[in-house]
């Protein structure tokens, strides 16, 4: 009997629930493990824009589903994240990353339904009225996760944006795209409802200036955009129709402190109602 | 073309007379070639459209828009502010074409009219009359759609009294159940009164092609119509999930282009209902430019019956100037 060969993966992008090629045909070399390479496809702006209607698209049904469910959703990806440890470390991500990473899946899948107490609450007005104020997703998210740690920065920029019904187009780390194409397989099998995080593969310079000028992108998080020109630039084009906008994190950031709340707020509006108390 | 389609369509004047006559010329028009038609429509559409070219393809199809809405929830306020959208339909930019025309229910085309033709009625008492070249047209869909399951007198009534009210198209249903039952005097008779009714209104003929089940009866009732003096032929009424395909329209644009070899009389073509975005607009214009030539492309020609249509148009056109994707927050909805 001969050799069996071996079924070798092309790590592709994760649009709208579905793992598709770039839409440009084009994919490049990346280092997997100690001595192989993979392809991974090279987004262009198509895709971008294709992440972006699939973004919009989950938007009403992620916002809309109960602060409950979002929990429970992000809990079972941190479940899949815990079964496919293994596969990481075969990537080279050191297993206490991915730990770090499994941990902050269920450290934000908590969050979800005590945001809006911590964010929210009843305001003391002078007047007759009931003034209550919730915390609300401000939409569509782009954000650039940091190019290293490839596997805990990817799920520190997107969990905290999801668990309050954003929903997101993440560019992944160029240099080390595997885990975040793996990410999606995880999140694919974790019930989160298509179109909710849409992950990109690829060039930054090349993706996220159309999402910063994109007019259907409610938040910019430039994270991981390390090239402080570039950084300004985005940030230029994302005030065009005042999108919120997170500036880059320094190199030296410790990614295994505690987050704080500020990434999840900050991708928040406030709705207030005014209601007349009766009698 | 058969010898005996040839042959029979010698005389086509006199088609209209006989229901025996009538039904021979109908049936003895080529049958359609199903995955030929299909594969041809979908070959066609892979055609890629970039830069200037899409520029002036969304131009195009802007012109060719019938900006349609037909609920029951119509409201003067709403149908005013789409009128409104038709004659600007991007107020940021002032080059941007105005809509072909802009399509309501007939008690809707007053407060229609009163926008695209100004308070004093620039359609004078009558009411009625074709509208000057380079305007937006009203037109006003009547005989009881979208079923059209009334009796004559009551489409011809409906017809006069949008008419009367200002609509210079009317959007005819045909009488499916006559047609499917075989009955094509009763629908050809039906088509020419409700032609007299118009007056000088342009008359579009709604195949419903969803409901025809084949394209051969496609074909048919596209001939039909026109022998029987439609303007235009419509796809569908849009109340069906099956509406406009390029299949569909690829044989009522080969039965339009016969339609003219054979008689010398031009007759629009108005695909309608699940139209959305730029892409699927681009994709019949190539459709027509193929299939009949650049004559038909054109508002006069060719429609797009559609509503959410135009908001993509306006997006990607907004995206060619400005070079950023535009978002449907900018855009008025309706």
């Amino acid at each position: 009997m001969s050799e069996r060969v071996a079924v070798r993966k092309t790590y592709k992008l994760y649009i709208g629930g579905k793992f598709p090629r770039s839409e440009s045909g084009r994919s490049y070399l990346v280092q997997s493990g100690e001595n192989s390479t993979a392809n991974v496809a090279l987004a262009s702006r198509k895709d971008a824009r294709d992440a972006v209607v699939a973004a919009r698209a989950a938007g009403s049904g992620w916002a809309g589903a109960t602060a409950y469910n979002r929990g429970q959703i992000l809990y079972r990806a941190a479940e899949m994240l815990e079964g496919r440890r293994e596969q990481f470390v075969a990537l080279g991500i050191p297993g206490d990353e991915v730990d770090a990473a499994t941990d902050r899946w269920v450290w934000y899948a908590g969050w979800s339904d005590k945001l809006p107490q911590v964010r929210g609450g009843v305001n003391p007005v002078a007047g007759p009225y009931l003034n209550l104020s919730t915390p609300e997703p401000t939409g569509v998210v782009a954000a650039v996760a940091p190019a290293a740690p490839a596997l805990l920065g990817l799920v520190s920029v997107i969990a905290p944006a999801i668990v309050s019904g954003n929903t997101v187009v993440v560019a992944a780390s160029p240099t080390d795209p595997l885990a975040a194409v793996t990410l999606a397989e995880v999140l694919a099998t974790a019930d989160l409802p298509a179109g909710v995080v849409n992950i990109l593969t690829g060039r930054i310079e090349e993706t996220v200036p159309s999402l910063a000028g994109h007019r259907d992108v409610n938040a910019l998080d430039l994270t991981g955009v390390a090239d402080a020109e570039l950084a300004t630039r985005l940030e230029v084009r994302a005030a065009e129709n005042l999108k919120r906008v997170l500036r880059p994190v320094p190199a030296h950031h410790d990614w295994y402190a505690d987050p704080g709340l500020a990434r999840m707020t900050a991708l928040l509006e406030t709705k207030t109602v005014w209601h007349p108390k009766g009698g | 073309m058969t010898a005996t389609a040839m042959s029979a369509r010698s005389d086509l004047t006199e088609l209209g007379r006989s229901e025996t006559a009538l039904r021979a010329f109908l049936h003895n028009l080529p049958g359609v070639d199903q995955v030929g038609a299909e594969q041809r429509a979908a070959q066609l559409g892979t055609r890629s459209i970039k830069a200037t070219a899409k520029a002036w393809a969304i131009d195009l199809a802007i012109r060719m828009v019938d900006l349609t809405t037909l609920e029951g929830a119509d409201t003067p306020g709403k149908v005013r502010a789409l009128a409104a959208k038709a004659l600007r339909p991007d107020p940021a930019d002032p080059s941007c074409p105005h809509v072909g025309a802009v399509c309501v229910y007939p008690s809707m085309v007053p407060y229609v009219a009163e926008v695209l033709r100004g308070p004093a009625g620039g359609a004078g008492p009558a009411g009625a009359g074709a509208a000057p070249a380079g305007v937006v047209h009203l037109a006003s869909v009547a005989t009881a759609f979208p079923a059209g399951q009334a009796p004559l007198e009551v489409k011809l009534a409906d017809t006069r009294a949008a008419v009367a009210a200002g609509a210079d198209e009317i959007d005819m249903v045909i009488n499916r159940s006559a047609f499917l039952t075989g009955r094509y005097q009763e629908v050809y008779d039906e088509i020419v009164a409700t032609r007299e009714a118009c007056g000088p209104a342009h008359l579009k003929v709604i195949l419903e092609t969803g409901e025809l089940a084949t394209y051969d009866n496609v074909r048919r009732a596209s001939w039909l119509a026109m022998l029987a003096g439609a303007d235009f032929i419509k796809t569908s009424t849009g109340k069906l999930p099956a509406a406009a395909t390029p299949p569909v329209t690829l044989v009522m644009l080969e039965a339009v282009r016969d339609f003219r070899a054979a008689t010398g009389r031009q007759v629009g073509v108005k695909p309608a209902g699940g139209i959305k975005t730029t892409k699927d607009a681009i994709k019949y214009l190539v459709l027509v430019n193929e299939t009949v030539g650049p004559d038909w492309l054109d508002p006069d020609w060719f429609r797009f019956g559609a509503s959410s249509l135009l908001n993509d148009l306006l997006m990607q056109r907004t995206k060619l100037t400005t070079g950023d994707y535009a978002g449907p927050d900018y855009f008025t909805r309706d």
